[in-house]
C-alpha cells in the first residue's frame, strides 16, 4: 500500500467535474470539512490579486505618450478633478470633470476635429495598458481612410467616460470615442470598453452613448470592437445622433458605464 | 424644526430631522459623495446625542422627505400603527435603545412593536448603536414566512442559490444549480438573474426550474429575477412563476428610477397570489435593497443613505414578502468604501429590516474596486449568522460571472451553518435526506449519481 493509499488527500473532489465545460462558474472545486481546498481558495485569491492590482495599477503615461508619438500621431496628456486613487474612487462625479490645468491645456486653439479618441484609465490601468494601443492601430487609419479629421489623442489620468464630454467641448469634436478600462472582474482584470458619443458636450446621459464592451484577447478582439467603432462612427456622421437614437446593424451593447 | 447640542463648548446646531439624522450617521462614502456627512467626529457625536434626546413621538410629525410629495412617505405615515406605538411613545430614541436591549424586549414584544416603528424610528436608533448592539437585537426578532417550505425558524439559516450565467444558457445554468444542490443549497429560492429581461427569458429559465421542482418533489420556490412588469407579462402568459421579484427603493423618485410604484407593485402582487402556488402560505414577493441606490439615481431627496435604505423596508412589508435581501456591497466605493463600512451597513440593513417585521437577508459582497476581500465576507457572514440573519447567497465559489461581483458560496454557508449550528429549512432539510443528497445523519454526500437530480435537469447523464 502506497503512502498516498493509507493517507487519501484530505480535500475531497466532486464527482461533477464534468460539468465544467458547460460554464465557467467556479462548480466542482471539491471540499475541506465544509471548507474550500486549498489550490481553489488560492485560485480564487490569485484572481482577486489581479483584479486589485488592476485597479491600482497606475497607467503607464509616459510609455503610451511614446508609442503615440512613435506612430506620428499628435497625442496631449491629461488628468481629471480627481487628484489620486482614493478620490477617484470615492467621487465619481470629479472623474467626470477636467483639471483646471487640463481645461486650459485643451482650450488652446486648434482646428476642430471631425473624431476625438480618449484613451483613460478608468478602473483598469491594465486594460488600457493591454488594449489600447491595438484598438487604436486598427481604428486610426480607417479613420484616416473615411477622410475624418483625427484630432490630438487624449489620454487621461483618474478618468470616467463622461470626462470625454468636457474633451470634446473644448476641441469642439463632433464626435468622441472613449477607450476606458472597466470594471475589473475575476476571470478578466484587462477588459476595456469603447464609449461612442456624437457631440460630446457636458450633460450628455448614457443613454446618448454607444459602447462596445469586454475588448481584450479572450472577450471581443481589439480589431474587431475598431471595425465596430468605425462602423459605429459611419452611423453617427450620417444620422447626426448617438445612443439608443442611433438606427445601426452593428452589434454594439446598451451602454453600461463602468462607474 | 432645529435641533442642538453641545459638547465640549461647542454648539452643534442641525435645522431639521433629516440632517440631524444625516450628521449623526457612522461614516460611509455615499454620505460625504450627498455633502451630507458629519463635519468632524465630534459633530457626529454631538448629533447622535441630540438624537438620543429626541423624544420617538417627533418622527409622527416631521418626515425626512414631504407627505404631498412622496409615496413612500405617505405609506409610512398612512399606515402607522398608533397602539403598537403606544407600548414605547413615553421614550426618546436613547430610552428606546435601551429598550430594545433589555429582557422586556423579547420575541413576542418585538413582533407587537413592529407595525408600530417608522423606517425613520429603526434607523434613528441604528446610529446611536454599537455593531453587538445591532446583532444583539436583530437576534431575538423572529420572523417567519412560508410558501413552499419555512423560512425564519430559530435554528435555521437559508439560502438562495444563485446559478446566474452570462448568455442565460440552461445547461449552464443547471449545472451551477446541480452544484448548490449537492452542496445542500436554495432552500430560501432558486433565483436566477437573467442576462436578457424578456419575457421568453424568463419563461425559458421558469420552465426549466419547474421541471426540476415537479421530477424531484423538492420543497423549493424558484425567482427569476427580471423586472416586475416583465413577470406580470409572464405571468398572463401563464409561466409558472413562484416569486415576484423587484428591487425597491426609499424614497418615490427612486422607485420611479427603478421603473416602479406602489400601484405596479400592488398589480403584480395582486396576479401572483392570484395563481394560489404556495402550499405552505402565500408569502410570495422578494425585494432587494442597498444603501446608496437612491443617491445613484439622484434620488435621496437629501436624506441619508442608511435612512433612506430603512424606508425600502416600509414598501417591502406592505406585501408580506417571503424574502428581502441588501445587496450591502455590490453598489462600489463610492457609496461603502471598504470592508468595514460594508461590514457595519450590513449588519444595520439587517437590523432594521427586522425590527420592522421583515424576513432579511443579505447579499454578503463585494466589487473589486471597493477596499475588501473575502476575509471581509468572512466577517460579516459570521457576524450577521449571530444576528440571526434570514438567508444569505449562494453562488458557486463566490464568484458570480454574470454580474461580476463576489458574493457568498455554497461552502460558505456549509461553514456558518457548522459553526454555529443553523440548519436549512425544516421540509428541505427532510428532501435532502429523501433525495439521497445528504445521509440519514444530515451528513452532505457529493454524490449525484445517488440522487434524481441529473435527469431532472438538461444535463448529460454520465461524464463524458
Amino acid at each position: 500500500m502506497t503512502e498516498s493509499e493509507r493517507f487519501p488527500s484530505p480535500a475531497r473532489s466532486d464527482r461533477w467535474e464534468h460539468l465544467r465545460r458547460f460554464t465557467d462558474a467556479r462548480i466542482a472545486l471539491g471540499h475541506a470539512g465544509s471548507g474550500l481546498p486549498t489550490t481553489a481558495h488560492l485560485a480564487f485569491q490569485a484572481a482577486h490579486a489581479q483584479a486589485r492590482d488592476a485597479v491600482h495599477t497606475p497607467l503607464d503615461v509616459a510609455a503610451l505618450m511614446a508609442a503615440l508619438n512613435e506612430r506620428g500621431w499628435p497625442a496631449v496628456a491629461v488628468a481629471s478633478a480627481a487628484p489620486d486613487r482614493t478620490t477617484y474612487l470615492t467621487r465619481p462625479d470629479l472623474g467626470r470633470l477636467l483639471s483646471e490645468e487640463s481645461q486650459r491645456c485643451l482650450s488652446e486653439p486648434i482646428t476642430a476635429p471631425d473624431v476625438v479618441l480618449v484613451v483613460g484609465d478608468g478602473l483598469s490601468g491594465t486594460a488600457v495598458q493591454t488594449n489600447a494601443l491595438l484598438v487604436l492601430d486598427a481604428l486610426v487609419p480607417r479613420l484616416h481612410a473615411a477622410g475624418l479629421r483625427v484630432g490630438p489623442i487624449v489620454v487621461a489620468e483618474q478618468a470616467r467616460v463622461a470626462l470625454g464630454d468636457p474633451v470634446g467641448a473644448l476641441l469642439q469634436a463632433r464626435a468622441a470615442v472613449v477607450l476606458i478600462g472597466e470594471r475589473p472582474g475575476l476571470s478578466a482584470a484587462d477588459s476595456l470598453g469603447l464609449y461612442l458619443t456624437w457631440e460630446p458636450r457636458p450633460g450628455r446621459v448614457d443613454s446618448e452613448r454607444n459602447c462596445i464592451s469586454n475588448v481584450r484577447a479572450g472577450g471581443l478582439a481589439p480589431a474587431a470592437a475598431a471595425e465596430q467603432a468605425a462602423a459605429l462612427l459611419t452611423a453617427m456622421f450620417a444620422q447626426r445622433r448617438s445612443g439608443i437614437l442611433l438606427n445601426t446593424t452593428a452589434a454594439a451593447s446598451p451602454p453600461e458605464l463602468p462607474d | 424644526m432645529a435641533f442642538a447640542h453641545t459638547l465640549a463648548g461647542t454648539r452643534y446646531v442641525f435645522p431639521d430631522l433629516r440632517t440631524l439624522l444625516a450628521r449623526a450617521s457612522p461614516p460611509r462614502s455615499g454620505d460625504a459623495l450627498a455633502g451630507l456627512i458629519a463635519a468632524s467626529a465630534a459633530e457626529r457625536v454631538a448629533a447622535q446625542m441630540a438624537l438620543a434626546d429626541l423624544p420617538l413621538r417627533h418622527f409622527l410629525t416631521e418626515a425626512v422627505v414631504p407627505y404631498e410629495t412622496d409615496e413612500v412617505t405617505r405609506l409610512i405615515v398612512d399606515s402607522h400603527d398608533g397602539a403598537a406605538f403606544a407600548r414605547i411613545a413615553h421614550l426618546t430614541v436613547g430610552g428606546f435603545r435601551d429598550w430594545l436591549l433589555s429582557e422586556e424586549a423579547d420575541a413576542a414584544a418585538l413582533t407587537a412593536l413592529a407595525p408600530g416603528l417608522t423606517p425613520e424610528m429603526a434607523a434613528a436608533v441604528s446610529k446611536i448603536m454599537r455593531v453587538q448592539d445591532l446583532i444583539a437585537v436583530a437576534a431575538k426578532c423572529r420572523v417567519v414566512t412560508r410558501f413552499r417550505n419555512t423560512i425564519g425558524l430559530p435554528g435555521r439559516l437559508s439560502t438562495r442559490l444563485q446559478p446566474n450565467h452570462p448568455v442565460d444558457d440552461p445547461r449552464g445554468i443547471a449545472a451551477s444549480i446541480l452544484d448548490g444542490l449537492m452542496y445542500g443549497s436554495g432552500d430560501a429560492v432558486i433565483g436566477i438573474n437573467p442576462a436578457t429581461d424578456s419575457v421568453e427569458s424568463m419563461t425559458a429559465l421558469l420552465a426549466m426550474l419547474e421541471e426540476l421542482r415537479l421530477r424531484t418533489g423538492a420543497p423549493i420556490q424558484s425567482c427569476v429575477l427580471a423586472h416586475v412588469t416583465t413577470a406580470l407579462k409572464a405571468m398572463e402568459r401563464g409561466a409558472p412563476v413562484d416569486l415576484v421579484f423587484q428591487s425597491i427603493a426609499g424614497t418615490e423618485a427612486a422607485n420611479r428610477a427603478f421603473g416602479v410604484s406602489l400601484s405596479v407593485l400592488d398589480e403584480a402582487w395582486e396576479a401572483g397570489r392570484g395563481l394560489k402556488r404556495g402550499t405552505l402560505g402565500d408569502n410570495l414577493m422578494y425585494f432587494e435593497t442597498g444603501q446608496g441606490s437612491e443617491l445613484s439615481s439622484g434620488a435621496h431627496e437629501g436624506v441619508d443613505q442608511q435612512t433612506v435604505e430603512a424606508r425600502c423596508y416600509a414598501v417591502a412589508r406592505r406585501y408580506r414578502p417571503l424574502l428581502v435581501n441588501t445587496v450591502v456591497g455590490f453598489i462600489g466605493p463610492e457609496y461603502l468604501f471598504d470592508g468595514k463600512q460594508i461590514i457595519r451597513a450590513g449588519l444595520e440593513d439587517h437590523f432594521c429590516a427586522k425590527l420592522l417585521g421583515l424576513p432579511m437577508g443579505s447579499d454578503v459582497c463585494y466589487t473589486n474596486h471597493a477596499d475588501a476581500d473575502q476575509d471581509d465576507m468572512d466577517t460579516l457572514l459570521t457576524l450577521l449568522g449571530v444576528a440571526g440573519c434570514t438567508f444569505i447567497m449562494g453562488v458557486p465559489g463566490a464568484d458570480d460571472i454574470m454580474l461580476n461581483y463576489q458574493s457568498t458560496s455554497f461552502h460558505d454557508a456549509l461553514y456558518v451553518r457548522q459553526v454555529l449550528g443553523r440548519r436549512p429549512a425544516p421540509e428541505f432539510e427532510a428532501w435532502l435526506g429523501a433525495a439521497g443528497i445528504a445521509d440519514t445523519g444530515g451528513r452532505l454526500r457529493f454524490d449525484p449519481a445517488a440522487t434524481a437530480l441529473p435527469p431532472a435537469l438538461p444535463l448529460p447523464q454520465e461524464p463524458s
